[in-house]
């Protein structure tokens, strides 16, 4: 694992970066598909201070998700259209929703966290799903047309914008999530996720940071859900399913939790993959889909970051 | 009057056999998760499987329910030793991340399979004549797979009790699981005893999903249909009770029922709300105490 | 250095957008065909494929000469409108699709819907049942069937043939909610009377709660609908477990409840039970039997053709229409007007044709009953109601200002 504040963490943040930067310039015919890497790294971030840094595993992390998305396209319907604001929106809604279920899940683990995870999406979905007047049901919530953003940049059909604006607002995202792994409250959690009960002897108050991180995780989980609603101008109960989070869970598990950049390598890889067998072999997903999750288990547990890490090591100049 | 009696007599019965394939279904991953402290979210699969299997050896092969249930279930439960031993086993000690990843993959891979073989329709299942039909149980008139369920649970139940609670062998999991070193040093052989532990929990779903074939369909999305409801059960029975598992399973059976003909709009979000609230209050579910 | 990153810029740009701008080569017309191939209603997006291919191969000659159908197929995996409308966005922009076609799900499509006006894409869509649709762009022509004409007429019928009392029970989501005010309004509209209405949760496992309060209120008839699949077997189960055929409660309802390819599954609990639909593989129609004998042929003896095939095959048949009459130079409006127009008097489910004023699909619809013939389960067609109109659209006609879903 990456020490923070090594020289080599701060190089590494800022590829990221820049890598956002530069991908309209290399791949000016795949914004669409760039945008919805962004959203889905953004989300696979927020579930990482979870389940990697806090250790927590849940199956329900969808529910934050969609949420968000939810509370940002019926606020831009029926209140007000403006981008940024919608954001801030989504968050909260999620943040709330965080604040609300913490309370009931944080006081178990294993097994029983993961089922109480799985009830909490599970109700959302149904919410959603009966308050059809709201929501719009599973036939979805259209019409979503957003004001341009900052009044200057108007979504096209072309997905410039879109994909600028979800670049951004990962990039700040990321900011964020750096400040909070970074800091002692991250070095705490990482603490409770190693050895719980030698933290509770500390006189750590556990419960209250996890209740924190739990918050700050939805909250920017809801954060990414009101972007996809905002860009794709559209909103449906897929956002709040038991498959959406099993697949961001899968998304980081891929890139590789608790270690940093483990949402920029996964969601990116399981997007592209997704593209490219839809367009090959999709009755076949699946079936690929799984052999590479087994394969990860087998050859590279830890994920891909733990793969190129150990790779890195072996390189002649960071040979000690 | 009666018509009220009449109508919990029909909810009791119809909620303990549903209440009864699920114990059967979930059974066995209290078994691998509880006793064996192993995520196993891939249980389905091997329902999944013990269903295929039946099926296909009544269709194809002629075999009878019965037997064909008896072939699937070793058949499966051999299936899954030999994926204990090569696969299972080097994920032990391994973060519970690593666990829900190897059971995801393994449930995508089974579907695919399951999809590639036997197409994406559910398989029909011909029930013998003499599960067929309707009978007369005192109470009221049933259907006879219904009652031949709730039989077949009650029976399963009293052999877990009596095979692997009461026994030898289930003293020696708990052993294994508790403290491994002092397990072997007692002369267990823990692989073995973990082998064929996970053997008997996906035997047992092949029991559950080869019983329960003519109630759930079987077809390749099963495993995702019906993970949350064993989920549920284990948890709150608590990990490690088996006995627990039969009552929890029961209880839910007949909530679920009662709850859905009463309130069938707000009926799934009122049982996962009291789920969640069971839950909250006891988190370890009613597991007795024995360790942290 | 501002200077060549923006030079750098400005030239992906005009690289994406020269891509699409080259002229239409005349041999190839790009469709795009947006399915569901993976997952679990895989099975659907397989037969809407295998039904446009059929008749692509099968009319051929069809196309003017020199002139090819180019169908570039994508894999939305399911009710994802996000990846439907990425994909969507992807067949427009970089592949120069001319005309867009798919649309199985009802949020896929009303998610591209935006996309298509602002395009001016032509898009024919050939499953998706929702009324409203086709009122989400001028571009959308529905050649598939809407839940109304089914259930609407449904109670119509029932009603109007010795069923006057009746109870529903719908899935509860979108389609099952408009299934149910679709039958109500057609079976109280015909003089019927509702006894209760019961809305059982989506992937319901046991039916028999719900159904023992319908045996309990023993209505002479009863109206379900579901998604169909392992989920309408289960159905079918519990209603025969509970005996409700036996105590006299007649089961009706759309084509969903009793669909071609589970009949075997659902075994003689299925018989008797009556349907609404558009299209049954059993229909007795000379073009019927020579699409039958063709998908067997092409598909294998033990495979069926359903409604979601021929969807396939008569969007497929609109857009080689299209082409043909502009012989392969297709011009936006003229495409819109030949599709709007279009009809086929010997499609599979019978006479169709496309209502230039909604866009939307015409046709028979076949009252139709659970028979076993020669051994095997059918849908048997009894009775007629020739040349529906979609009834939702007829009795909401679109207010000044655009798309109204109320009728939902």
């Amino acid at each position: 694992m990456i020490a923070s504040g090594h020289s080599s963490t701060r190089l590494l943040d800022g590829a990221v970066l820049v890598g956002l930067a530069l991908f309209p310039l290399l791949m000016p015919g795949y914004l669409d598909l760039g945008t919805r890497m962004v959203i889905l790294t953004l989300f696979a971030l927020s579930l990482d201070i979870l389940v990697g840094y806090c250790g927590l595993v849940t199956l329900g992390h969808a529910a934050f998700f969609g949420v968000g998305a939810y509370a940002a396209g019926i606020f831009a319907i029926r209140v007000w259209a403006e981008p940024v604001v919608g954001l801030v929106v989504g968050g909260a809604a999620a943040a709330l929703l965080g604040l609300v279920s913490g309370a009931m899940l944080l006081r178990s683990r294993r097994l029983t966290l993961i089922v109480l995870s799985l009830a909490t999406v599970l109700i959302v979905q149904e919410i959603a799903n009966k308050m059809n007047w709201l929501t719009g049901g599973a036939d979805g919530l259209p019409g979503i047309s957003m004001r341009p953003v900052l009044g200057q940049f108007s979504f096209d059909l072309f997905g410039r914008v879109s994909y600028t604006y979800a670049a951004i607002v990962l990039a700040v995202g990321f900011l964020a999530f750096r400040a909070v792994v970074d800091s002692n409250f991250g070095k705490s959690l990482v603490g409770i996720r190693e050895n719980e009960t030698r933290m509770h002897a500390l006189g750590t108050p556990v419960g209250g940071r996890l209740r924190m991180a739990f918050v700050m995780s939805a909250a920017l989980a809801g954060v990414a859900g009101a972007l996809q609603a905002q860009v794709t101008q559209f909103v449906s109960l897929n956002v709040v399913s038991v498959e959406l989070s099993g697949e961001v869970l899968i998304m980081l598990i891929l890139g590789g939790a608790g270690r940093r950049y483990g949402a920029f390598l996964g969601a990116p890889l399981y997007v592209f993959m997704q593209d490219y067998l839809a367009r090959e072999d999709p009755a076949n997903w699946y079936l690929w889909i799984g052999l590479l999750l087994l394969a990860i288990v087998f050859l590279a547990p830890g994920g891909l970051t733990a793969w190129t890490g150990a790779l890195a090591r072996r390189l002649p100049w960071r040979r000690p | 009057m009666w018509e009220f009696v009449d109508l919990l007599i029909s909810l009791t019965f119809y909620g303990t056999a549903y209440g009864m394939i699920l114990y059967c279904l979930a059974v066995g991953l209290s078994v691998t998760l509880g006793l064996m402290r192993f995520v196993n979210l891939a249980h389905g699969v091997f329902a999944m499987t013990g269903g295929y299997l039946t099926v296909t050896a009544m269709s194809r092969l002629g075999f009878a329910f019965l037997p064909a249930v008896a072939v699937s279930v070793v058949a499966v439960g051999a299936l899954g030793m030999l994926v204990e031993r090569t696969l299972c086993r080097r994920l032990y000690s391994a973060p519970i991340l690593e666990q829900v990843l190897f059971s995801i993959g393994l449930i995508f891979v089974s579907s695919a399979v399951a999809r590639y073989f036997f197409g994406p329709l559910a398989q029909p299942i011909e029930l013998p004549a003499w599960l067929s039909g309707r009978i007369d149980i005192g109470v009221g008139v049933f259907p006879a797979y219904r009652v031949f369920l709730i039989g077949a649970g009650a029976v399963l139940a009293f052999a877990i009790w009596a095979g692997v609670e009461r026994s030898r062998f289930g003293a020696s999991v708990r052993a294994a699981v508790d403290n491994r070193r002092m397990a072997e040093s007692v002369g267990i052989n823990v692989n073995r005893v973990f082998t064929i532990c996970f053997g008997l929990g996906t035997g047992l779903a092949a029991l559950g999903g080869s019983l329960g074939a003519d109630l759930l369909p079987i077809y390749p999305g099963y495993p995702n249909d019906y993970l949350v409801y064993f989920l549920i059960i284990v948890a709150v029975a608590g990990l490690g009770n088996l006995r627990g598992a039969f009552f929890v399973a029961l209880t839910f059976g007949v909530s679920d029922t009662v709850v859905r003909y009463f309130l069938p709009d707000l009926g799934r979000i009122l049982i996962l709300l009291m789920i969640m609230a069971v839950l909250s209050y006891k988190p370890h579910g009613f597991a007795p105490k024995t360790h942290a | 250095m501002k200077k060549t990153l923006a030079c750098c810029i400005v030239a992906g740009v005009l690289a994406s957008l020269g891509c699409q701008a080259a002229p239409a080569d005349t041999t190839a017309i790009k469709v795009g065909m947006i399915l569901t191939y993976s997952g679990p209603d895989a099975s659907i997006g397989e037969a809407i494929d295998r039904g446009a291919e059929l008749f692509l191969a099968l009319h051929r000659s069809d196309l003017p000469p020199g002139v090819e159908l180019q169908l570039i197929k994508r894999d939305e995996t399911g009710p994802t409108p996000d990846i439907a409308q990425r994909l969507a966005r992807e067949l427009i922009v970089r592949e120069g699709v001319q005309i867009l076609t798919g649309g199985q799900w009802t949020p896929n499509v009303s998610a591209i819907a935006p996309l298509v006006t602002e395009a001016g894409i032509p898009y024919v869509v050939m499953s998706s049942g929702t009324a409203s649709t086709t009122r989400l762009s001028p571009f959308m022509v529905r050649v598939g069937f809407t839940t109304w004409q089914h259930s609407y007429h449904m109670g119509q019928w029932a009603a109007m043939n010795g069923l006057r009392r009746a109870s529903t029970i719908v899935s509860d989501y979108a389609a099952g909610v408009d299934a149910e005010t679709a039958f109500v309004l057609g079976f109280t509209d015909a003089g019927g009377t509702i006894v209760s209405s019961v809305r059982a949760p989506l992937r319901t496992a046991d039916y028999v709660p719900f159904l023992e309060r319908i045996r309990r209120d023993n209505p002479p008839a009863l109206y379900a609908f579901n998604p169909g699949g392992p989920e309408a077997t289960r159905f079918i189960k519990a209603y025969d477990d509970l005996g409700l055929a036996e105590a006299g409660i007649q089961l009706i309802g759309p084509n969903a409840i009793v669909p071609d390819d589970e009949l075997e599954n659902m075994g003689d609990a299925a018989v008797g039970v009556i349907s609404a639909s558009h299209y049954s593989a059993d229909g007795d129609r000379a073009a019927n039997r020579t699409f039958v004998n063709a998908w067997k042929q092409a598909y294998g003896q033990d495979s069926l053709p359903n409604y979601f095939a021929v969807g396939g095959w008569d969007g497929m048949g609109a857009i080689v229409h299209a082409i043909r009459a502009q012989n392969g130079e297709l011009e936006v409006g003229r495409t819109r007007e030949l599709l709007s127009n279009w009809s086929n008097p010997d499609s599979p489910r019978g006479p169709m044709r496309i209502d230039p004023e909604t866009r939307d699909v015409i046709h028979n619809i076949y009252i139709r009953r659970v028979e076993r013939v020669d051994g095997e389960l059918r849908n048997v067609e009894f009775a007629t109601i020739p040349s529906v109109k979609d009834p939702w659209k007829e009795l909401n006609p679109e207010a000044a200002g655009g798309a109204s879903s109320g009728g939902r």
